[in-house]
């Protein structure tokens, strides 16, 4: 088992073709080798300190102000190391109020963040996003007509189930009408996401009519999206699904890398590329979902998320997949404290929130996008 | 570190592979039978017979349309074969998975695209994918280096491959497929985008592969440079292997005039006795005496010289 090249002759070739050979094998990678990983360690420390300190803030602040001395205090107290319980209502309002919402943004955050990371690299496109290419909508409608049909078949998960079903037929139905020859254009995306977002909506819209005023109330607040009826039951109710995305997501990292090359490209690497394409589709589906189930339609964090990453680390998919996960739930975390704490004692819906900052960027980026490809041609 | 990674392959599921052992000198690395391939109504390739073997370079030429890249996509097993049988490694391409394939054959398709600003560094380490787990894995860095110095791309190793020109990202592409260091390499005009210096620096480096053991498939448009650097030519013309076999023996002036729909020279070059391949032209431009189109006088009569 020699060498398919032995290393003499990659000398010999450097001699000829006149320039100095490298002074040693690792030199080439010293700008994305040892670098990259120390950056992306430090940028990884940095946003869990964020979501630890978020999480705290959130946990605390609120109608009933909770000092984050005491939330530490009652947290030790369950966890069996010191510390003591608050009284029965601070008690109350942490553990069944405060906390499964923390814990939901950041389940939800992860799941949009890691999935806009997973849909740029399976579409070859930057631009890429649940929300933005329909598939939010497509899953809102499966959990709309869950709770239109007055569906129970699967008890607290069947609303999550719903969605994840009607979001895998839209990823596939967008996949398969989008791209052409392993690539997606943007202005094909852009279009095939108004069009898909418009049934989807026509969906909605159709079993709004034909539900009684208590399923209109809890369908609209799907459609704009809110964390506000948080609960442990909800909770464990996506739970499976997120985390079972989140965990297969970064596994696919490095032939996610190879899949920026082309199709074709990646498969003279040796990737099965139909059955990735199929594996990744399946991942988003549950991502997705597990966001829209339980928060509703929140656009945008998956594209912000991935390009902030970007910029900062480089498009490397095994630091931008868990990466994204991470940054996304700091986001949402953040954007949920906000939402409740901005025009207080009223609650501004999350989805709102998200779409007014998230869309500015979005706007720029399709100028930018539009300026280096010298128009959509 | 390869523990680790190997370590990693099993946690994965990936299946282990065995590494293919060099070929010996003159082994047939790719071989197709009778080969048809239809693209849409068109027959584009009818019948193609064609080995490449170990220790050469084959050149493939011919007009535009002549079925080219076809062939080479064929070989490349991106294209399926209507009838007929492409053989890598002694088994058809069908019976290969995408992994074991890799590690036999690498590719240079005809223009490089990347969906993201991946440094050039990352851009070549990916052609070491399909050695992940595998015992050749701890050669990555050694051999990313000598490919990145090979096609002198060693210089803006730490650029984003989308600031890149179009001949540096070319030299980019043609790096990572010498990293990947599979013992049949298939090129699709890879000296397309390049300067004069840089088309020689690739068939340099083609020679090179082939003195080392590996064999070289290659479109080229240039038949000069596949007069000088190939060991064989294959000639295409309409889905057919016009002739093949040394370019001193192949490249006449009755056959390339006739597939080119253009007449050609032949001749020997002076010193080196390659054929010179060129265009037979009307007349040479600006030639002192009894030249018609020569310096006129304001009248627009021609002056006396």
């Amino acid at each position: 088992m020699t060498l398919p090249c032995d290393p003499p002759r990659g000398g010999a070739a450097a001699r000829d073709t006149g320039t100095a050979p490298p002074p040693s094998p690792r030199a080439p990678g010293g700008a994305a080798g040892p670098g990259r990983p120390r950056r992306a360690l430090w940028l990884a420390a940095a946003l869990v300190t964020v979501l630890l300190v978020l999480a705290l803030v959130s946990a605390g602040v609120g109608a009933y102000r909770i000092p984050t001395a005491d939330v530490l205090a009652s947290v030790q107290h369950r966890l069996g190391l010191g510390g003591a319980p608050l009284d029965r209502v601070g008690e109350s309002v942490l553990w069944n109020v405060r906390l499964p919402r923390v814990v939901l943004a950041v389940l939800v955050g992860a799941s949009l963040g890691c999935a806009g990371a997973l849909m740029q690299g399976v579409f070859g496109n930057p631009l890429a996003e649940p929300g933005v290419i329909g598939i939010s909508a497509g899953s809102a409608v499966g959990a709309v007509a869950a709770i239109g049909l007055g569906l129970g078949f699967l008890g607290n998960w069947t609303v999550t189930a719903c969605a994840f079903v009607a979001g895998l037929f839209t990823v596939g139905a967008v996949y398969l009408l989008s791209r052409n020859g392993g690539r997606t254009e943007v202005v094909t995306l852009i279009l095939t996401g108004i069009a898909v977002n418009a049934f989807a909506g026509a969906l909605i819209g159709l079993f709004v009519f034909f539900a009684d005023s208590g399923q209109v109330n809890q369908i609209t607040f799907w459609q704009l999206g809110s964390l506000a009826q948080a609960t442990w039951p909800k909770v464990l109710a996506v739970l499976p699904c997120a985390l079972a995305g989140l965990i297969a997501a970064p596994l696919y990292a490095r032939r996610l890398d190879l899949l920026a090359l082309g199709e074709r490209p990646a498969r003279h690497l040796g990737i099965d590329v139909e059955r990735l394409r199929l594996a990744l589709i399946l991942v988003v589906a549950l991502l997705t979902a597990a966001a829209v189930a339980v928060a509703g339609v929140i656009t945008f964090v998956g594209l912000l998320v991935p390009h902030l990453l970007r910029m900062a680390n480089g498009p490397g998919h095994r630091f931008l997949v868990p990466g994204s996960a991470l940054a996304g739930a700091v986001v949402l975390a953040g954007g949920d404290l906000a939402a409740r704490t901005v025009a207080a004692p009223a609650e501004l819906p999350l989805g709102v929130l998200t779409a007014l900052i998230g869309s500015p960027f979005f706007f720029w980026l399709l100028r930018r996008t539009r300026r280096r490809q010298g128009g959509w041609a | 570190m390869s523990a680790l990674r190997r370590g990693r392959a099993a946690l994965f599921g990936r299946r282990p592979r065995t590494v293919p052992a060099r070929p010996a000198p003159g082994e047939v690395l790719v071989r197709a039978e009778d080969l048809h391939v239809r693209l849409g109504e068109r027959e584009v390739l009818a019948g193609i017979g064609l080995s490449a073997y170990a220790g050469e370079v084959l050149a493939l030429v011919g007009p535009n349309g002549a079925g080219k890249s076809t062939l080479l996509g064929a070989l490349a097993a991106d294209l399926p074969a209507d009838s007929g049988t492409v053989y890598v490694d002694g088994r058809p391409v069908s019976g290969w998975t995408a992994p074991e394939l890799a590690l036999r054959r690498s590719v240079l398709p005809q223009s490089a695209a990347l969906s993201f600003p991946f440094p050039v560094a990352d851009v070549v380490r990916m052609g070491r994918a399909p050695w992940a787990g595998t015992a050749l894995a701890d050669a990555d860095e050694e051999s990313v280096a000598a490919a990145m110095a090979a096609a002198e791309v060693t210089g803006f190793a730490g650029r984003p491959f989308s600031a890149l020109s179009g001949g540096e990202r070319a030299r980019v592409a043609l790096a990572r497929v010498l990293a990947q260091r599979a013992p049949l390499m298939l090129l699709d005009e890879p000296t397309a985008a390049l300067d004069l210096r840089h088309q020689e620096l690739v068939l340099r480096v083609c020679r090179e592969r082939a003195a080392a053991g590996d064999a070289v498939v290659v479109v080229l448009h240039d038949l000069g440079l596949a007069a000088a650097y190939a060991d064989r030519v294959a000639v295409l013309h309409d889905g057919r292997i016009a002739a093949a076999g040394p370019p001193s023996e192949v490249f006449g002036d009755g056959l390339l005039s006739r597939v080119y729909r253009q007449p050609v020279e032949v001749f020997p070059h002076p010193r080196t006795g390659a054929p010179l391949v060129v265009p037979v032209r009307a007349e040479a431009k600006g030639e002192p005496a009894g030249n018609p189109c020569g310096p006129r006088n304001a009248d627009g009569d021609l002056t006396s010289a």
